[in-house]
């Protein structure tokens, strides 16, 4: 039982970015996607990055993952600089990304086999996430045999598996159709309230940007700045009905707003 | 842009009517014509034996019927009774062997160095960098111009044959090995990182498993060439093997020893060919 504790105790950090910028290509041809990003994502909170697409939200994530290279600026998590990808920092794309060669428990103890666990302590944590995310049933099935949602619930697990500082979740719901989004927003919010993870999740959906938030910074495009930063102060746990309220679609036509006016600048 | 209160919701049944793609009034013809449908096993079985009928009965049409004389095309029957006189004296075995060791050493030891140099060059740029223009040169060199050469060089011991089989194989392997390595998504290896898989650790933990059907498939592919080039050293420099009794037989104009050598190479290559589909189901169940 070692290994599930281990797994569940609350461990996450801040993320620190500090006046990031990302330049594309030299010279004349260069494009600024990324300028002047600063922002501070504080322990356990969930802040949501909402932008249209091309704004380069996505971009963020991965300088902040590591799998990109800024070229200006600083960021940290839990204090330590990001130079390259590593475990602390557990992500979930947009694109399906489970190893179709493993099975659904080989996908999800693929991290902790990199640390090292022995054989019974990632069965421990295998069996721990798969329950987390509903799909015990389907521990030996293949990522081919399973469905959309089916499968992002997995990359969900397999991301939490790893007990990473900070979870960074790219559009992981925009492939869904709109029945199964609103059931991995509810799953989604379930799991976070009991890993207490630090999510940064990026979208350009804005009720799933509001529902999920405490915080929602605005983005806007060419190059990529943050336009705004809207507390959201719903209390949790939180209803799917929420959209209704006189306050969420005040919120949401505050963000619309913003939005529109980012593409009324462009013309 | 509102959110339904729930699945049931009252215009969930008007849109959720399925396609029945077997629904009556479709005709037969009009389901076997349909792109990429698939056909019974059954009628699978039947159509395939119906060729081999059509294409065997073709053959004692032409000889029964005088159009080809018996010393161009032997009659079907004069073919297997020399298969059989062989097998049974022993020198078609002899034969048989000698052309399976000579065409399993040099696809064994081709595979062996063209499998992972062909993921680290479809990995790492720097590798295809070097390799790629020199690669792409030989492999369009044609493996015949060099038989001469390969005897010069090496003589025409089994060392000639099995060197023509890797000339013919190896660069093609390397080629197609590499490409299918360049081809796996991004994300599956960005994804690997974040788990915390070392770089170094990419081409083994995620290049290779990723790639193992294609890389299967590409052996099954080159497992045949390397029997179309088996024959043609064999025709030139050989003391035994299938290729070898075909010159043989062509001297003394036994057209049916010819045709049985060309069959028994058939049914080889069917042979190893449903063995690779075999291990490919064995090692990536998942890939079917």
């Amino acid at each position: 039982m070692d290994a599930l504790t281990l797994a569940t105790k609350p461990k996450s950090a801040d993320i620190g970015v500090d006046n990031v910028a990302l330049r594309y290509g030299t010279g004349d041809n260069a494009v600024l996607a990324l300028d002047g990003i600063s922002f501070h994502v504080a322990p356990n909170e969930f802040c949501v990055i909402v932008g249209p697409s091309g704004c380069g939200k996505s971009s963020l994530l991965y300088l902040i993952a590591g799998l990109e290279e800024r070229t200006g600026g600083t960021i940290a998590v839990g204090g330590k600089p990001v130079t390259e990808p590593g475990p602390d920092r557990g992500m979930v794309f947009q694109a399906y990304t489970l190893f179709p060669w493993l099975t659904v428990a080989q996908n999800v103890e693929y991290g902790p086999k990199r640390k090292g666990m022995s054989t019974a302590e990632r069965r421990a944590i295998v069996e721990h996430f798969l329950n987390e995310v509903g799909l015990a049933k389907f521990a030996n099935h293949y990522p081919s045999q399973l469905s959309g949602g089916m499968k992002q619930r997995v990359a969900i697990a397999r991301a939490l598996a790893n007990d990473p500082q900070v979870l960074l979740m790219d559009e992981p719901f925009g492939a869904l159709d709109s029945q199964t989004r609103h059931s991995m927003q509810k799953l989604l919010l379930k799991i976070w309230d009991h890993s207490k993870k630090t999510v940064l999740f990026v979208t350009h959906d804005i009720d799933e940007a509001i529902l999920l938030a405490d915080r929602v910074l605005v983005m806007s495009g060419r190059p990529g700045q943050i336009k705004k930063e809207i507390r959201i102060g719903f209390s949790r746990p939180r209803s799917m009905d929420l959209v209704m309220e006189p306050n969420f679609i005040a919120m949401k036509r505050e963000i619309l707003e913003l939005l529109k006016n980012d593409e009324d600048d462009e013309h | 842009m509102t959110l339904a209160p729930n699945a049931t919701s009252p215009i969930s049944h008007i849109v959720t009517t399925s396609v029945d793609k077997n629904q009556p009034g479709r005709s037969a013809w009009k389901a076997v014509a349909t792109p990429f449908q698939a056909v019974s096993r059954p009628l699978a079985i039947t159509l395939s034996v119906l060729v081999w009928c059509a294409v065997i009965g073709g053959w004692f049409a032409l000889t029964y019927s005088g159009a080809v004389k018996e010393m161009f095309l032997p009659r079907p029957e004069s073919v297997l009774s020399t298969t059989i006189r062989m097998a049974l004296d022993g020198s078609l075995w002899e034969h048989v062997l000698a052309s399976v060791q000579v065409v399993l050493i040099g696809f064994v030891i081709s595979s062996i160095v063209a499998v992972p140099l062909g993921l680290t060059m479809g990995t790492y740029r720097i590798v295809q960098a070097a390799l790629d223009p020199l690669v792409n040169f030989i492999r369009y060199l044609p493996v015949t111009s060099f038989v001469p050469l390969f005897i010069l060089w090496i003589g025409i011991g089994i060392e000639q044959r099995v060197a023509v089989i890797i000339f013919g194989i190896f660069f093609q392997q390397l080629v197609m090995i590499a490409d299918s390595a360049r081809s796996v998504q991004r994300d599956l290896v960005n994804a690997a990182y974040t788990l915390g898989t070392k770089r170094s650790d990419t081409v083994f933990h995620i290049v290779f498993p990723a790639t193992l059907p294609n890389v299967l498939d590409v052996l099954r592919v080159t497992m045949g060439w390397a029997w179309t080039y088996l024959v043609v050293a064999e025709l030139v420099a050989a003391r035994s093997g299938l290729g070898y009794i075909s010159l043989k037989a062509m001297r003394g104009f036994q057209v049916d020893v010819i045709f049985m050598a060309i069959a028994m190479i058939g049914i080889l290559g069917l042979c190893t060919d449903q063995l690779f589909r075999g291990i490919r189901r064995l090692v990536a169940p998942w890939a079917n």
